[in-house]
């Protein structure tokens, strides 16, 4: 099995970054959301579609996001 | 261009995919999302779960010689196999797991440059068996404490500046403005960085495709500011982690001799009752020597 279809791309959500990467391995497309800096991992899903993959896994990222609070320095 | 300083601690994608049948190694997956193995894996590889199987469950520490030796028994790896390591958001854990292995005395332990990610965008081969290895005979040298830094020595150079800190978070972290990476839960009560710190997140020592810079760039970087090698280091992060990641580039791509991790990092630093905290964004770049 060869992963097929790999695409990364970073949307903007708020204040925050997030970088998608997504693939289809077998019948699956699944894809990862980290927080771009420092790169840690935040949401991760799958569905049949690449786009409905990166959908969910964008959903759950933002709902993780919109939680971090920011001090004021 | 230069060399790296030891390069023999990473092998390449083809490299992996040329002894992916050689029974002298053992292909060893780490990931900091530690589902990712399930969905496909390099063929033959054995995944370690960091927040398992690379750490004390009970009290917060590294994995004791005999855990460590439990742990390598079982995966059917002989102080005599060659390790590879490689995992997801360019190494982190990787790093981590190399770290300990170091701390420990495995003799041949290697890094798959560019990780997980790079094999995955070229299109490698993956598998979902899990493969089993029998166990074998693993006995660990005496741990090397001199790669580890503890709180009382991160404490004494601060206080008599004998030793550079490098905080590899993130900016807003470092300057306290988040007291986690967004996203994550927080696990301090102050936000900020210990003294005198400079801040040189680790990710800058990786290209986009998730190999590690070229030599001449990655002493560019630290260079910039003043880690040169020419007095000890002591890298931190939040947990240990992405700092193993830094203690790996400054010590075996750049070969610098005194680079320690302090594993303790700022959850017990940015949670310790009375200790120094500064706040706020990186100072200019120190002057070069």
């Amino acid at each position: 099995m060869k992963p097929q279809h790999y695409r990364e791309r970073q949307v903007t959500s708020g204040p925050w970054q997030i970088h998608l990467v997504s693939y289809q391995l077998g019948d699956l497309f699944y894809c990862k959301a980290d927080n771009v800096s420092p790169g840690a991992n935040i949401a991760r899903g799958s569905a049949a579609t690449q786009e409905e993959a990166e959908r969910i896994v964008l959903n759950k990222a933002e709902e993780r996001l919109a939680r971090t609070r920011r001090q004021t320095v | 261009m230069s060399q790296y300083a030891h390069p023999e601690v990473l092998v390449s994608a083809d490299w992996v995919e040329q002894h992916l049948q050689d029974p002298k190694v053992r292909l060893v997956e780490v990931d900091v999302d530690t589902n990712s193995y399930k969905e496909g894996h390099i063929p033959g590889a054995i995944a370690w779960a960091w927040n398992q199987q690379l750490c004390d469950t009970v009290q917060r520490d590294i994995l004791s010689q005999t855990g460590f030796e439990k742990l390598m028994s079982s995966s059917g790896i002989s102080p005599e196999t060659t390790v590879v390591l490689y995992g997801d958001s360019n190494n982190w854990f990787a790093a981590w797991a190399f770290w300990q292995a170091k701390i420990y005395g495995h003799k041949d332990i290697r890094i798959l440059n560019g990780g997980r990610k790079k094999w995955l965008a070229d299109g490698r081969e993956l598998a979902v068996e899990i493969p089993a290895y029998p166990s074998v005979a693993y006995r660990a040298q005496a741990p090397n404490l001199a790669l580890r830094a503890f709180l009382p020595q991160v404490q004494g150079a601060v206080q008599k500046k004998s030793a550079a800190l490098v905080d590899v978070r993130s900016p807003q972290e470092f300057s306290g403005e988040i007291l986690a990476p967004p996203g994550l839960p927080e696990t301090c009560q102050r936000g900020g960085h210990i003294p005198g710190a400079r801040n040189i997140p680790w990710s800058k020592a990786c290209n986009d495709d998730g190999t590690f810079k070229s030599a001449d760039e990655l002493r560019a970087l630290y260079g910039a500011e003043a880690i040169d090698g020419k007095q000890p280091v002591i890298a931190y992060c939040r947990i240990g982690e992405r700092s193993s990641h830094t203690w790996f580039v400054l010590r075996y791509l750049l070969g610098f001799e005194q680079v320690t991790n302090y594993d303790g990092s700022w959850t017990e630093w940015g949670n310790l009752v009375g200790a120094q905290v500064e706040r706020g964004a990186a100072p200019a770049k120190p002057a070069q020597s």
